[in-house]
């Protein structure tokens, strides 16, 4: 029965073709069982949307008249400092940058309540940004100090360029200790107080397609509201990863970079995140389509919470002292239910990433495609997976010498 | 001159076990009407208090609050939500000491519980998106 993607997109074309949620699959695929449901159904559409500190943005601002160099140079948007390193008026916005004078964990913990996350956002909102620049002047870029206002619709440029996000399965944060501690998991109380996870679980893109067979280099995606593509495997991609027998990681392991226009995207789906103690980031919108190519492809979409198990960490230890010890694994149905047990004891759950956004995105996907508006892309080249012996390394210090 | 004031104490771990408020009481003469606790032994507690007594009284209580280390925070208004901020993720559901927030599980969306609400403020600074918003 295998379909190609070309067959696919010919069905979109004519608004035949059959879409469902990765959340929808799951009943159809119980129903009608997984050869019936793989012939039906043309794609599946998957979603996450959680903080992701892996993303940014590249802005060409324009020349200034004089000119100035701002590669090089310091340059700051709302007060927030950006990447100046590259051509004159080019910069890139980090999602995690804060403010030089930022009291951060000065009185501990840190508000961190705007960062580079949040000029995204209102960037992308429309609204105007302050940029001050200071340069050292050339014979051709005379210029040394840059003061104005800028807004999305007139700069040159604005592209959203995640080097890591959509991480395939994370960590359950917990506290051992004795006092609260402030993490990128969120707010974390002793003594096992609560317990944080981040996935959107049985929607998550990767989780979706566990070995990367169909979503590649070149992947056509929703992404921030509007629509990118993935660029290349995200950084810390990690295929070789401890798996399941369904194929499915344990742990944290494959990740996606991704592209795309923010001009056409939405502040809805790029919100601007503080993480008290810890910083600040950007909260991101993916949904990834997964061309039903075989009755294979279909088998992986049909994966459920209680098919998605996660690794538990101690955040207060084993994470900052970078130990490999666990305290379990636990499946996102138990996450999902609300409470789950960790040596002996029941652990409320929290979440960071938003099941019911992640719902609304492969919904929203669906509705596009099943309109005919978007068309499915074929990968120009594969992620890299299991057989690529890639594994994800921690850095060897060595002194410097003499 | 009387006062009544509605406060927010949080305790350190090592003083969570020791006799705090019952010495507002003995030796201050103050009274107190606990809204609400959440404070069990090696743990960071909290209390949402009003307490009352003669202006003297309630500084010194105060003040003795304030040498044994525990944290005195004055009850904001009113926190409410901003619904166009908030993503419905659920990092507030288990910081809340009165389980104001909940899960529908259907939808699973967050529900906040106005009526549940103490107004401590934990969950104002928890909430990444900065959806919770406290009123003075
Ligand atoms: S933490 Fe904030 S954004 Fe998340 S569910 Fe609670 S109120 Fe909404
Ligand atoms: S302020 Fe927030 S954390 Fe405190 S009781 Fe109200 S909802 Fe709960």
């Amino acid at each position: 029965m295998a379909k190609t993607i070309a067959e696919i997109n010919e069905k979109i074309r004519k608004g035949k073709a059959v879409v469902v949620t990765a959340e929808e699959v799951i009943d159809i695929a119980k129903e009608k069982g997984v050869s019936r449901a793989a012939e039906e159904i043309d794609v599946v559409t998957t979603g996450t949307f959680g903080p992701m500190c892996g993303s940014g943005a590249f802005l060409n601002i324009g020349h200034s008249r004089p000119r100035i160099k701002l590669g090089g140079g310091k340059v700051y948007l709302n007060d927030v400092p950006v990447y100046a390193g590259m051509a004159a008026v080019d910069i890139f916005l980090g999602a995690t940058a804060i403010p030089d004078d930022d009291p951060r964990n000065k009185f501990y913990p840190g508000d961190f309540n705007y960062g580079g996350g949040h000029v995204i956002e209102e960037l992308v909102a429309g609204k105007d940004i302050r940029l001050t620049a200071t340069a050292f002047g050339t014979d051709c870029y005379p210029r040394k100090k840059l003061e104005t206002l800028i807004n999305i619709k007139d700069i040159n440029e604005a592209i959203l360029f995640n080097l890591r996000n959509a991480y395939q399965n994370y960590n359950v944060a917990v506290n051992l200790s004795d006092k609260v501690i402030y993490t990128y998991m969120g707010v974390l109380k002793p003594n096992l107080g609560n317990a944080h996870y981040s996935t959107a679980g049985q929607l998550s893109p990767l989780l979706n397609d566990p070995y990367y067979k169909t979503i590649g280099v070149g992947t056509k995606i929703f992404l921030g509201g509007g629509v990118g593509y993935v660029a290349w495997n995200g950084t810390q991609h990690n295929p070789a990863a401890l798996r399941g027998d369904n194929g499915v990681p344990r742990r944290g392991a494959g990740t996606l970079a991704v592209i795309g226009d923010l001009k056409q995207m939405k502040p809805e789906w790029l919100v601007g995140t503080s993480m008290l103690g810890y910083g600040c980031t950007l909260t991101v919108g993916i949904g990834v389509p997964i061309p039903i190519l075989s009755e294979e492809v279909l088998r992986y979409t049909t994966v459920s919470d209680a098919g998605i198990l996660a690794p538990i960490v101690d955040y207060s230890e084993a994470y900052s002292q970078m130990k490999p010890d666990i305290l379990g694994e636990v499946s996102c149905a138990e996450l999902k239910s609300g409470c789950i047990k960790v040596r002996g004891k029941d652990v409320p759950t929290g979440s960071l990433s938003s099941y019911p956004k992640a719902m609304e995105i492969a919904g929203t996907l669906k509705k596009w495609i099943e309109k005919g508006e978007f068309l499915l892309t074929e990968p120009v080249a594969p992620l890299p997976g299991v057989e690529s012996g890639i594994t994800f390394k921690p850095l060897k210090e060595r002194p410097i010498g003499e | 001159m009387d006062v009544s004031r509605r406060i927010v104490l949080h305790f350190p771990p090592n003083i969570t076990g020791q006799p705090v408020v019952y010495r507002l009481v003995k030796d201050f003469g103050l009274t107190f009407n606990l809204l609400k606790a959440s404070v069990s032994p090696g743990e960071e507690g909290l209390m949402v208090m009003e307490l009352s007594g003669k202006q003297e009284n309630y500084d010194k209580g105060i003040q003795y609050l304030t040498e044994t280390g525990v944290e005195i925070q004055s009850l904001s208004q009113d926190v409410v939500r901003d619904e166009s901020r908030c993503t419905h993720c659920g990092a507030c559901i288990a910081i809340c000491p009165t389980l104001a927030f909940s899960l529908e599980p259907k939808t699973r969306n967050v529900l906040f519980d106005h009526n549940k609400c103490v107004v401590c403020g934990l969950c104002v600074k928890a909430c990444p998106p900065r959806a919770m918003i406290s009123h003075f």
